[in-house]
């Protein structure tokens, strides 16, 4: 009887992170900040249409970090969960928390007994409605999910990014143009160049808007149109 | 295939994952389970379900204008007096509904959904004629229900950013969907309607005009109708009226509509 080849467990789980990890890395940040009014998405991205940051229901948002066509792919079934939820119950009852747990649940999932891991990494937002009710969480390619605060980034060179961020303060949220700049400033520091404002793609979830709260903003103001 | 295409239907989806939240379905799969035939479900039930309406859409200079009354009835009785007809159901369009008040609600409800998911997974909205075009699919989807009695007959306005105007569209049960330029009224009150707003109606007139025009042919329309409801100063129950322009959906306000309502029962001298 001939024995197939032995790769312990360990040695398994750790070539799959590995692998992911090095795709992730490999890809932009995408950095999430709250402020004033609620929570600021800036993302590394110079395509006006191909985006990081996207809409799943009133007040949440999603980011995806690393492969686009593995992010894209959870991005549309997050919004089908969302969307049945809030058919099937209300909207009020559609929570980044529970589709956090779906994703990570689903990427656990694929990390654990698919031959090749998920090389992404997922940010769900929600904003509350008031300043300190904000909620930020990250789920890594293995389906771990961590609860951030203040400001959450993926992709790319986060560990970095995430040092840059805190040399500042953070003992109370920007307004929208300081929270912007500090991010920026972050991207610059980070890539040891400058970046301009067309280079990133920016997103807000905005309390103070009426019914959904996302809303794309697009570089250069006067692009603003309807479609 | 290679492509899949249902992705961007919320429809599609539910129709996939939860084929027993469709409404069609969820009605077949009561009439048999209970044993009732459809004869049995016309005669003995249908009386006692909530009925419609005058509902009805007009082009102003800027865009369209949509419009309904208040009143649901179930045979000779007053069901609801505070009935929503009017529904937003994007940034730049609206919907109201005549007919069987539960699955009435339940398409519009399930046709903001479907332009919504398909905005977000897409990336942008549907163009106005694809909206139109998915009402006509969920109508026609509709038709076992209606063979049943349960009729649903929409109204669809929006604004369309290609051609700048606001377009209006009626269907009939069996999903035809067609375009009116200029003015149109459907339910029970809505021959009424249409003979009003026949007389008045001008092109490119003014928000306020059309605005009044509407009233009025929904005043009338009450009058001569039974299932239409009209102003309630009681209660302080009015229509409620949505315009629909380049900037998006917004509300007539219940204020200027009350007061246009005490306007006209002034000058028709039913104050004295």
């Amino acid at each position: 009887m001939s024995m197939p080849y032995y790769i312990s467990p360990e040695q398994l789980m750790q070539d799959k992170a590995e692998y992911a990890k090095k795709g992730i890395a490999k890809g932009r940040s995408i950095i999430a900040m709250e402020y004033e009014h609620g929570v600021l998405f800036v993302a590394d991205n110079p395509s006006t249409s191909l985006f990081k940051v996207s809409e799943i229901y009133d007040a949440i948002a999603f980011s995806g970090a690393g492969k686009y066509s593995e992010f894209e792919h959870l991005r549309k079934a997050g919004i089908q969960h969302a969307d049945l939820k809030g058919f099937m119950y209300s909207r009020q009852d559609v929570t980044a928390r529970s589709l956090a747990n779906g994703y990570s649940q689903t990427l656990g999932t694929i990390f654990s007994q698919e031959l090749k891991p998920f090389e992404v990494e997922i940010l769900v937002a929600q904003v509350g409605e008031q300043a300190g009710s904000n909620e930020l969480y990250r789920i890594a390619f293995d389906g771990t999910i961590f609860h951030d605060r203040l400001f959450s980034v993926i992709g790319g060179r986060s560990e970095a990014l995430l040092m840059a961020l805190r040399k500042r303060e953070h003992s109370e949220r920007l307004n929208h143009d300081a929270a912007l700049t500090h991010c920026l400033e972050a991207l610059e520091h980070v890539h040891d160049q400058k970046i301009s404002r067309e280079a990133v793609e920016v997103a807000v979830l905005d309390r103070t808007r009426n019914g959904r709260k996302f809303m794309r903003i697009p570089s250069t103001p006067s692009s603003v149109s309807h479609s | 295939m290679l492509f899949n295409h249902h992705c961007s239907s919320f429809l599609e989806f539910l129709q996939q994952e939860k084929p027993e939240l469709m409404p069609a379905a969820r009605w077949a799969a009561a009439s048999v389970s209970e044993g009732f035939s459809a004869e049995t479900i016309r005669r003995e039930y249908l009386a006692t379900l909530a009925h419609g309406t005058t509902i009805l859409a007009l082009r102003y200079h800027q865009g369209v204008i949509i419009a309904g009354d208040r009143r649901a009835t179930e045979g000779f009785q007053v069901a609801d007096r505070r009935m929503e007809k009017v529904y937003t159901t994007d940034s730049h369009s609206a919907m109201a509904i005549a007919g069987t008040a539960g699955p009435c609600m339940e398409m519009a409800k399930l046709f903001s959904i479907e332009l919504e998911h398909y905005e977000k997974v897409d990336g942008i909205p549907l163009s106005c004629e694809g909206k139109a075009n998915r009402l006509a699919h969920m109508v026609k989807a509709n038709l076992p229900m209606v063979l049943q009695g349960l009729v649903v007959v929409p109204l669809f306005v929006g604004y369309d950013h290609k051609d700048a105007q606001g377009r209006m569209f009626k269907y009939d049960i069996a999903g035809g969907r067609y375009e009116e330029t200029d003015y149109h009224a459907v339910g029970s009150g809505g021959k009424d309607a249409r003979i009003t707003i026949k007389e008045h109606f001008r092109r490119n007139a003014t928000e306020q005009d059309t605005i009044r025009i509407a009233l009025l042919a929904l005043l009338n329309a009450a009058d001569e109708d039974v299932g239409t409801g009209g102003p309630d100063r009681t209660r302080r129950i009015y229509p409620t009226m949505k315009l629909v322009d380049s900037e998006g959906v917004r509300d007539v306000e219940e204020s200027q509509v009350a007061a246009i309502c005490e306007e006209i029962a002034a000058s028709r001298g039913e104050d004295q």
